[in-house]
């Protein structure tokens, strides 16, 4: 710990408990409180949407009205996004750019406080809207039902405030982690020598600043609408499709958004348990940006059934296909690091076959919907449902485990228990498939989404079943993760600096790494600094080794 | 050569059985409500041109994804089993290989180009029309269904009574908020848009009921906003339009008493009789109310019972109703059953 006094940034003067948690702009306590945060509202979504689920059971049934039943998937689907899985990579983002690089914090560590603290006052702004009955107009605003007349309640408002927080939040992030993997990688490290979560989170932040301001302007203008007469979506001189556009020029690349950082994960996760180099590095790279682009133009596929000129059906169409293209470049490359490799099946690992299984499954129902008259029939229906869940949750859901259970013992300096690991996978992997495979069963059976109830005369009820038993499988996996962590930190079985052999700079300092992060940061000359390390001082025991036996 | 070793098997093998008893003890606990009847409304089971031109379109492109499925996830599966780690020794580090990336770019892209081709091919077909055509404007509600025949000068609700094997032109659009019009086994979805106005059509080849529901979120009844398309043969069809232009007849008896009840009261705020003086415009026209099929959105069939649950309290049956719960009297709700049951 010889580092000069005057080079010890700010984050590193302790505080006592709370206060130093309250106060802290040390990205690492930032990044777990973001985690943490994050994983309560993972929690809390989940359960809105079991109550939907059971509601879903049994039909002509009512457990919860059909007002609650609109609030709940309304703030299921928002909770998921903007609460959960968008937090959550910015926590590991937080987290871990700055020790991928080989810096000391990021760039803007006030600023950085300032985001997460904006999360939390958006989603208290947003879950105290319960009170007054929160939104019912869906995660998707849609409007002139958003507007003042036909959603009533203050919950609106309520949820316009905190996206509008939650998005400047995501915006001062997305700067934040620019500057930073820009500016503050250690020497050596060029950018095709980062590791590909930096490249992922680098891609997502370029979208999210290009993406984000066009919602927070639609927000604006649908709090206007609501509340001081304006006419911006609704209105004899206005075009509620303009609401549409706006929103979706924002979240479809929320889906990239959400998507990318767990394609990093995988990239990071895989190299190190099959012991091999990720495979086209610069390809996997590259497909990021352009899938970071693509999505710019892809928006309005939300849209089909609008009455959107047969000219943009077929640009959005063309458009939407072409994403497959990266979409699969990265697949393959993914299996080929596979290919040939040493793979030791530890719980992130397992993880990542979830996320390479079940993302695969989400593309390919995702192409069926790029196609302009088969969509008029699936959108708005299970199928959709079911599409997104095989993306989000295959995907975004799946990396984020692997990612919890990779990063933990580096943040916590204990190891996760490895059989309760397994457990929580496989029933996680049964729970999710037995949830939203019927789904698009039921979306092909004519089932639209977002409705409270169905006539049993319809058919639907089996799937219906089938999918209520899986949502709570999922509800056991994720209960048995929660006793894992607290098995594991009761067990505290010391993580060591680099339990799984890693390649990059996180495992080149302790776990928990100093608020300084690093004493001496390592030199960069591969993509793998700490594998190179590793590799030479094994050379040197044995040169060692055999200079002792000829002497 | 081991691909995998037997210990992991056996563990691996009582975690499924384990997840699979589960599974089946749920199933089986759920099992009334499992083999519960029901005829689902899939576009998979098309019974029109349109329905059938995209049902073969994805039924064509199922086969390619099955192909791209089976071969990627067999991959996958196929490295978990034959690379696991068995020595800790290093293996070969390869960095990439451009032919085989160039191989999987160019693999994608001539799926890509097949579905466009394909995908355009559907499009020409579902822009073709063939044979005799009627015009009917449907405007959505907040939860029911208008639909207005401007040649025939017939306003009707919830059931659109169609001739089979002629073209039906849809102009669609909506006076509140945004639905979605959509009878899975006819056509695809088109939006119902205040201040806009969507065309579409359909074509049944046949004489049946085809269901269909609101496919955008448009408020807490979404759910009940439902409606049947009633596809009649030619004689049928003409029989049914010459009832609707005309005038009910005079109500009689419980009949007139209801009429009376309906005509001085709040009724005709909102909805219109043709030839009486209840000229509302809000709900649905009730000329012919006793010839359809369904009330209340399409979540009742239209009986005598159903009628006066509906009347005695509308928001209690479909959550949300614009039409409030009046707090008509037990004779009153019989009188004004009566009333509508003899508007055929």
């Amino acid at each position: 710990m010889a580092t000069a006094q005057a080079a010890i940034p700010r984050s590193a003067y302790k505080r006592s408990g709370l206060m130093e948690w309250l106060t802290t702009v040390d990205h690492k306590k930032i990044g777990v409180m973001y985690m943490i945060a994050a994983f309560v509202f993972f929690v809390l979504g989940g359960l809105l949407a079991l109550l939907m689920r059971v509601e879903l059971a049994n039909p002509g049934k009512a457990v919860i009205s059909a007002d609650f039943y609109n609030q709940a998937f309304s703030m299921h689907g928002t909770t998921m996004i903007f609460l959960f899985v968008i937090p959550m990579f910015a926590g590991m983002g937080n987290y871990f750019i700055p020790l991928h690089i080989g810096a000391r914090d990021m760039a803007f560590p006030r600023i950085n406080a300032l985001s997460f603290w904006l999360v939390v006052g958006g989603a208290l702004i947003m879950y105290s809207s319960f009170l007054v009955g929160a939104t019912e107009a869906g995660w998707t605003g849609y409007s002139p039902l958003a507007n003042s007349i036909f959603s009533k309640s203050p919950g609106t408002d309520m949820w316009i405030l905190g996206l509008v927080l939650i998005g400047t939040s995501s915006l001062l992030g997305a700067i934040n982690f620019i500057v930073t993997i820009l500016n503050m990688r250690t020497p050596g490290m060029t950018m095709t020598r980062m590791p590909l979560f930096g490249w992922s989170m680098l891609t997502t932040s370029l979208m999210i600043l290009a993406s984000t301001p066009v919602l927070t302007g639609a927000l604006v203008m649908l709090l206007a609408d609501r509340n001081f007469g304006t006419q911006f979506f609704t209105g004899p001189t206005s075009d509620p499709l303009m609401w549409q556009h706006m929103f979706w020029f924002y979240s479809h690349p929320a889906v990239y958004i959400m998507v990318l950082p767990a394609m990093g994960i995988v990239s990071e996760v895989l190299p190190v348990f099959s012991r091999k180099p990720i495979f086209g590095y610069k390809a996997i790279a590259f497909s990021s940006a352009a899938i970071g682009v693509l999505g710019f133009l892809v928006w309005a596929h939300h849209m089909f059934a609008t009455g959107l000129s047969p000219v943009l059906q077929t640009f959005f169409m063309t458009a939407t296909m072409i994403i497959a293209v990266p979409t699969g470049v990265k697949i393959f490359n993914w299996i080929a690091t596979l290919w040939g490799g040493k793979l030791s099946f530890k719980t992130p690992l397992l993880f990542i076959f979830g996320f390479l299984s079940m993302f695969v499954i989400g593309g390919i129902s995702g192409v069926f919907q790029a196609m302009v008259p088969v969509d008029l029939q699936l959108t708005d229906t299970y199928f959709v449902v079911a599409h997104i869940h095989y993306v989000l949750f295959g995907g975004s859901v799946f990396g984020i485990f692997s990612g919890l259970y990779y990063w933990t013992p580096k943040i916590t300096g204990w190891m996760m228990n490895e059989k309760l690991g397994q457990l929580h996978f496989w029933l996680m992997m049964l729970g999710f498939n037995i949830t939203f495979f019927p789904m698009h069963l039921l979306g092909l059976e004519g089932m639209p989404r977002r409705i409270y109830d169905y006539d049993p005369s319809r058919g639907w009820t089996a799937y219906n079943v089938i999918a209520t038993i899986g949502a709570f499988l999922i509800a056991a996996s994720v209960l048995v993760y929660i006793i894992n962590f607290i098995v594991s930190r009761n067990q505290r079985v010391p993580a060591g600096d680099d339990p799984w052999e890693g390649n990059t700079l996180e495992w080149a300092t302790s776990s928990p790494p100093p608020s300084y992060n690093f004493d001496k940061v390592l030199p960069v000359y591969s993509e793998r600094p700490v594998r190179d390390a590793r590799i030479a001082a094994q050379k040197a025991a044995a040169q060692k080794a055999a200079e002792q036996k000829s002497a | 050569m081991i691909w995998f070793q037997r210990k992991q098997i056996c563990q691996a093998l009582r975690v499924s059985i384990a997840l699979v008893g589960i599974f089946a003890f749920a199933l089986l606990s759920a099992s009334p409500a499992l083999a519960q009847p029901g005829t689902p409304p899939s576009p998979l089971d098309p019974k029109g041109p349109n329905s059938a031109a995209i049902a073969t379109l994805f039924n064509t492109v199922l086969v390619i994804a099955v192909v791209v499925f089976v071969v990627v996830e067999g991959l996958i599966v196929f490295s978990a089993f034959r690379f696991r780690r068995r020595d800790n020794n290093e293996p070969k580090q390869i960095h990439g290989n451009t032919k085989f990336e160039i191989a999987w770019t160019l693999i994608p892209v001539l799926i890509v180009v097949t579905l466009f081709v394909l995908t355009v091919q559907t499009q020409q077909k579902l822009n073709t029309k063939s044979g005799d055509a009627i015009n009917v404007k449907v405007i959505g509600h907040q939860w029911w269904w208008e639909f207005q025949y401007p040649d025939l000068g017939i306003t009707t609700a919830t059931d659109l009574v169609i001739p089979a094997g002629q073209v039906v032109n849809l102009d669609i659009t909506a006076v509140d908020v945004i639905h979605s019009f959509w009878i899975p086994q006819l056509n695809g979805k088109t939006d119902a848009i205040p201040g806009r106005v969507n065309t579409s059509w359909l074509k049944a080849d046949q004489p049946g009921t085809f269901v269909g529901q609101c496919a955008e979120l448009c408020g807490p009844s979404h759910a009940n906003m439902r409606l049947e398309v009633i596809a009649k043969d030619q004689a049928d069809f003409d029989a049914w339009a010459a009832n609707q232009t005309q005038n009910p007849a005079p109500a009689t008896g419980d009949a007139a008493k209801g009429e009376q009840l309906f005509l001085g009261g709040a009724c005709i705020g909102c909805h219109m009789i043709n030839g009486t003086a209840a000229n509302g415009k809000v709900g649905p026209n009730l000329t012919h109310v006793a010839s359809r099929a369904y009330i209340a959105g399409g979540t009742l069939p239209n009986t005598a019972g159903n009628l006066k649950r509906w009347l005695a309290n509308p928001p209690g049956i479909k959550p949300g109703s614009l039409m409030p719960n009046l707090n008509l009297s037990e004779t009153d709700i019989d009188a004004l059953t009566a009333y509508m049951q003899s508007l055929q």
